[in-house]
């Protein structure tokens, strides 16, 4: 199993992962990342698409795997990485649906996903996952190792090898369809309806 | 009587300046961070805060920036009229100082060259965003905002009719906040600026953002005006990295222009916990 339980509460979330370690994961969770993942963000989503559009094979394997919206900063000598926090994931929600249907198992990003990607992930058995955004110096700590695979000269849009140790995310999109951020404001929110979305539509909505 | 001063100095000021607002968060937003999280009701909430407080301590100490997102450089410099500039071009100056900043420091380059076509990176993170003022005294002051793109990319601008008045500026600054959602990484500041045009309204945002985190608008009007945001804001209840709670907004900072008769032109910056502004006179 990849997916297995630690104290507190916690989920262990090591890859690769199977359709069923993927199962055992809910929205809400609180996980702890081991293992490899591959980091990835807009440039390298983009030429993976191409390359796939091109019927390329693509310079990493990635079923079971788990994806990485991250572009660190350089490392100083001597470290393994710079700030590594994670990137907004709803800009990788185009080239998410094809690379589910090579078998990637988990994306890790910060914010929320399109509305579109939930019946993906459900099809898919995959899920999404999120990060602490801007806390890149926090992150780098979680990060053992980092060397880059493919696509170098995008600098840090290069896809990275990475190897986590207690990584920590929670589970934000589950394979069931759930969506954590559609839930948790609801309790602490302090005002009814309020004249926002009329203002907004006037305004056709920005 | 004319001062002379090097444009060197210039770039050396910048270049210590963009390593310093990424290393080390400024006292006043620190602060900020800190009172949220006296003020956060939600478990979950507080320990978040917790997080990203240790997380500016791990950078200070290990000498890596907090966010990997070293941002887009946004250099105000208010130029004395008193002042002559001499060993090169302004704004060439700039760019060197951000290229050396960004490149000793280990910061990262975010900016592509081309927007649309082949978006290469430009590697040093040069050009930066640059807005110059002539104004009186013999003194260069530079003010730069290291401006991260996951909350600068929830921004929004919107060209109101008067008569929507203080209600509809109040509905678009806070239909931005929920809007912006985890995205922005809350809890951050709001940086609005009302009034001008087009696009006086937007420098308008960023310069308010640059503000002392916290300190209000001279104007006892505007200062009433950026509390009851704040408090609206707060109240949507998306709080630290919007998995729920009451400290959604650090701070919202408020500059006003006249505009025309016809407008009522609102910006809306949105920015980030990992807010990097410093400035430094020379």
């Amino acid at each position: 199993m990849s997916v297995s339980e630690l104290p507190g509460g916690l989920k262990r979330v090591e890859a690769p992962l199977s359709d069923d370690d993927v199962r055992a994961l809910r929205a809400g969770d609180r996980v702890r990342i081991f293992g490899r993942v591959y980091g990835a963000r807009d440039a390298a989503h983009k030429r993976l698409i191409e390359m796939l559009d091109r019927g390329e094979m693509l310079p990493v394997d990635l079923a079971g795997q788990i994806v990485y919206y991250v572009g660190p900063t350089p490392a100083r000598p001597g470290a393994v990485i710079g700030a590594a926090g994670p990137t907004t994931a709803g800009r990788m929600d185009r080239f998410t649906p094809p690379l589910l249907e090579l078998g990637l198992k988990a994306a890790v990003g910060k914010g929320g996903r399109g509305e579109a990607l939930r019946p993906e992930f459900q099809k898919h058995s995959a899920c999404y996952m999120a990060a602490l955004g801007g806390a890149g110096a926090l992150a780098s700590r979680s990060v053992k190792a980092a060397r880059v695979v493919a696509f170098e000269e995008l600098g840090p849009e290069a896809i990275f090898e990475l190897e986590l140790e207690d990584f920590p995310a929670w589970v934000v999109n589950d394979c069931y369809g759930a969506d954590h951020y559609a839930t948790v404001a609801e309790p602490w929110r302090k005002v009814s309806e309020t004249g926002t979305s009329q203002a907004s539509s006037e305004l056709g909505g920005g | 009587m004319v001062r002379e001063l090097h444009v060197d100095e210039i770039a050396g000021a910048l270049a210590k300046l963009c390593i310093d607002i990424c290393y080390r968060m400024s006292p006043d937003m620190k602060a900020a961070v800190k009172r949220a999280r006296e003020l956060e009701e939600s478990p979950i909430g507080r320990e978040i805060l917790d997080q990203l407080i240790a997380n500016t301590e791990i950078a200070a100490e290990g000498q890596v920036p907090y966010c990997q997102d070293t941002g887009t450089t946004v250099v105000f410099v208010d130029v004395g009229q008193d002042v002559h500039l001499v060993g090169g071009a302004l704004e060439t100056a700039i760019n060197e100082g951000v290229a050396r900043g960004y490149t000793e420091g280990f910061l990262r380059g975010s900016i592509v060259t081309d927007p649309l076509f082949d978006r290469r990176n430009s590697g040093d993170n040069t050009p930066a965003i640059v807005h110059t003022r002539v104004v009186p005294g013999d003194r260069v002051r530079l003010t730069v905002d290291a401006k991260g793109a996951g909350s600068e990319n929830m921004s929004r601008l919107a060209m109101l009719k008067p008569s929507d008045g203080i209600e509809g500026v109040r509905a678009f600054v806070l239909e931005t906040v929920e809007r912006s959602g985890p995205n922005a990484c809350p809890p951050g500041i709001v940086g609005v600026g009302v009034g001008g045009n087009f696009e006086g309204v937007a420098r308008l945002a960023k310069r308010a953002l640059t503000r002392r985190v916290g300190d209000p608008n001279l104007d006892p009007r505007w200062a009433a005006f950026e509390r009851e945001l704040l408090e609206g804001a707060n109240a949507l209840g998306l709080g630290p990295e919007a998995l729920g709670g009451t400290q959604t907004v650090l701070a919202v900072h408020v500059e006003a222009a006249p505009t025309h008769i016809a407008s009522l032109p609102v910006a809306v910056n949105m920015e980030c916990h990992a807010h990097r502004a410093g400035h430094v006179e020379l």
